[in-house]
This record gives structure tokens, sequence and C-alpha cells, in this order.
């Protein structure tokens, strides 16, 4: 299972997760900025006499911290996903992969104004597979659920065993209850879903679409 | 009086922190972090400046920027971003901004952008007085 297949598709969404990431780094590094900013001003305005207030002090120090763990999240997901390409072949926990991928498109999903949801998962779900591939495949579902989605939807995923293979489920997807024509798997889905001996089904009166991976060693 | 400016940015941390740095400087600031509520609140306020981020939930800069635009045409609009490109710059620039700023900010340059925008706001308001002023002498016979 070579990166190959997926050739510029694959390039460009590793781009898109990789300036996504950027951009909330950014975010973070503007609230930093500001309440950096605010204590040298509570600095200059204690030098005019001023006294410096301790609950403002700490208020800031609390931001900085939050922000620094929020930096820490966002830095630990994109090593874990610039990591995906070491190896072509691996044997991964497909519920930790979802997780991550959620993770990852958390700002896209805000910007269309909805959100993924999981369930509890007790026991890892595993497969031994490409896992940039993977990753590749499951954004094109989240993808296509975020423009298929209403505004203020949440979409639930389960991950679940079934003999050797694993489905990945997206539902409660409102905007494909009525859809007569859904054009999934499109081409680039398709050729990821023949690299990774996967399928996708898509259920319009359920609102479901499924992703099957067959665990079978090709 | 200082400045009315009117921050939108889906970071309430960001936006709390640089409001109230730009209250230590004068300017009277308030603050939302949807698009939405700017839109309705520029209905109802007058400000001398928006500092709008151009990307967040429910409605993006742009699209709030051509709103705003739409019931205030004359607005000052300064448009923040986490990475400014080109094309983002140019169609901002196009509809009408005023200008766009990078994140991180430099107080310095928005208080200096802000008060650019103010003055705008007073050419633009002594501009429309005096149209008024010759409409007037133009056709009433005195």
């Amino acid at each position: 299972m070579s990166y190959d297949v997926t050739g510029e598709v694959g390039l460009q969404f590793f781009g898109k997760m990789i300036a996504s990431i950027s951009h909330e780094i950014k975010n973070v590094l503007a609230v930093i900025n500001e309440n950096a900013g605010l204590l040298e001003d509570f600095i200059l305005m204690e030098e005019k006499g001023v006294p410096l207030n301790p609950e403002k002090l700490k208020r800031i120090s609390t931001k900085a911290k939050e922000q620094v763990k929020r930096a820490d999240g966002i830095i630990q997901n994109m090593n874990r996903f610039a990591h995906s390409v070491d190896e072509t072949v691996k044997t991964i926990d497909v519920i930790d992969t979802m997780e991550l991928m959620i993770k990852l498109s958390a700002r896209f999903s805000d910007m269309f104004g909805m959100s993924f949801t999981m369930g509890s998962h007790f026991d890892p779900v595993k497969i031994e597979t490409n896992p940039f591939l993977l990753q590749n495949v499951i954004w094109f579902c989240l993808d296509n659920i975020m423009n298929l989605a209403k505004n203020g939807d949440t979409v639930s995923i389960a991950v679940e065993q079934n003999g050797c293979d694993v489905l990945i489920r997206f539902f409660g997807i409102s905007g494909l209850d009525g859809m007569t024509n859904c054009d999934l798997p499109a081409e680039r889905e398709t050729i990821l879903l023949k690299a990774l001996n996967g399928k996708l089904q898509v259920d319009n009166g359920a609102g479901e679409i499924v992703l099957c991976l067959n665990g079978n060693k090709n | 009086m200082g400045e009315k400016v009117l921050l939108v940015d889906d970071e309430k941390d960001f936006i709390e922190a640089l409001g109230e740095r730009m209250e230590n400087r004068g300017m009277d600031v308030s603050t939302t972090t949807s698009a939405k509520d700017a839109i309705k609140r520029v209905k109802e306020e007058a400000y001398d400046a928006i500092v709008l981020d151009l990307q967040m939930p429910e409605m993006d800069g742009i699209e709030a920027l051509k709103a705003i635009k739409k019931i205030k045409p004359d607005m000052q609009v300064i448009l923040l971003t986490g990475h400014a490109t080109v094309e983002k710059g140019i169609e901002a620039m196009k509809l009408g901004a005023m200008d766009l700023i990078e994140k991180p900010t430099d107080i310095e340059t928005i208080a200096e952008k802000i008060k650019k925008a103010q003055a705008n706001k007073i050419i633009l308001v002594e501009k429309k007085t005096e149209e008024k002023i010759r409409k007037i002498i133009t056709t009433k016979g005195w």
C-alpha cells in the first residue's frame, strides 16, 4: 500500500491539515500575545502610580497556562498526524485514528456550524492498514458529511468490529435524508477504498454512511 | 471621547484581552464572539471602526463584511486573520475593508489604524454634510 495511489490528492489532504493546525496555533499565540501585552500595560500603569491588581495578574497567568495546554494538545495531534506517514503498513487502533481525525477536523466542523461526536469505546478496534491512507479516506467522509449536514447538527460516529472487518458508522446526517442521488463514493474516495480494501455504503433513508474496512490481509 | 470600536472574533480570550488593552488606550470598546450579533449591533449602534475576524463559525468575516457594508456603506472595517493570503486581502479590499491585519497583532498598529478609521469616518461625514448643504442651496430659491 504505497502513497503513490493518492498522489496529488494525498498531498493536498496533508497540506490542508497542516494549514489548519498552523491557523489554530496562530490563534493561541494571539491570545498569549494580548495577555503579555496586558501585563506590559499594567507595569506601565504601575510606574504611573496605579497599583497592581493581584487578581488581574492571576487571571493573566491562568489564561497563559490554559493556552499553553491548548497549544500542547494541538501540537501533540500534529505530531501524531505527521508520524502517520512513517510506515506504509501498521497495526493501528481505528478508534484512536477516528478520535484524532475528529480533533483535526474540529476547526472545519465549527465553520460549518456542526460537530462530530463519538461514543465511549472500551476495547481497541485494531486493523492492519496504511495509517495515512485511512486518515485520508476518513477525512473525505467527514468532509462530505460537513457539506451535507445542516447548521447545528451533531453527527455521531461509532467504530465496530465485525468479524475480520472494521466498520466506521457515521449516523444522524440530516442532509442525506431525501437525497435521491448521492455521488458517494466519488473518484477520490474510490481510489483510496481500493487501496485500503474497503467500501463505502450510503443509506440515505437512515441518514447513515458506513466505511467498511476489510481486516483480511490483501 | 475615545474611538468607539466593535471587536468581533470567536476567540473570547483574545477579544477580552485586546479589548482591555484598547480601553487602557482610551477607546470605547464593545466585543462579541458572533458575526450575526455584530451585524445586529451595527444596525443599532454607531461605531468609528469594527475589527472583524476573517474566519468564524456561522458566518465568515467576508460574509459579515458584505452584510455590514450593506447596512452602513461607510463603516470602517479592519479585518483580522491568522494567515493573510493575497487573494483574501484583495477580496476584502474590493468589498470595502479598510485594512487587513495578521494575528498575532501589535496593539500600536491596531490603535493607529483605528485612529485612521475615525479620521476617515469624519471626512466621510463632513463630505456628506457638505453635499447636503450644497443640495439645499441649489434647490432652494433663496
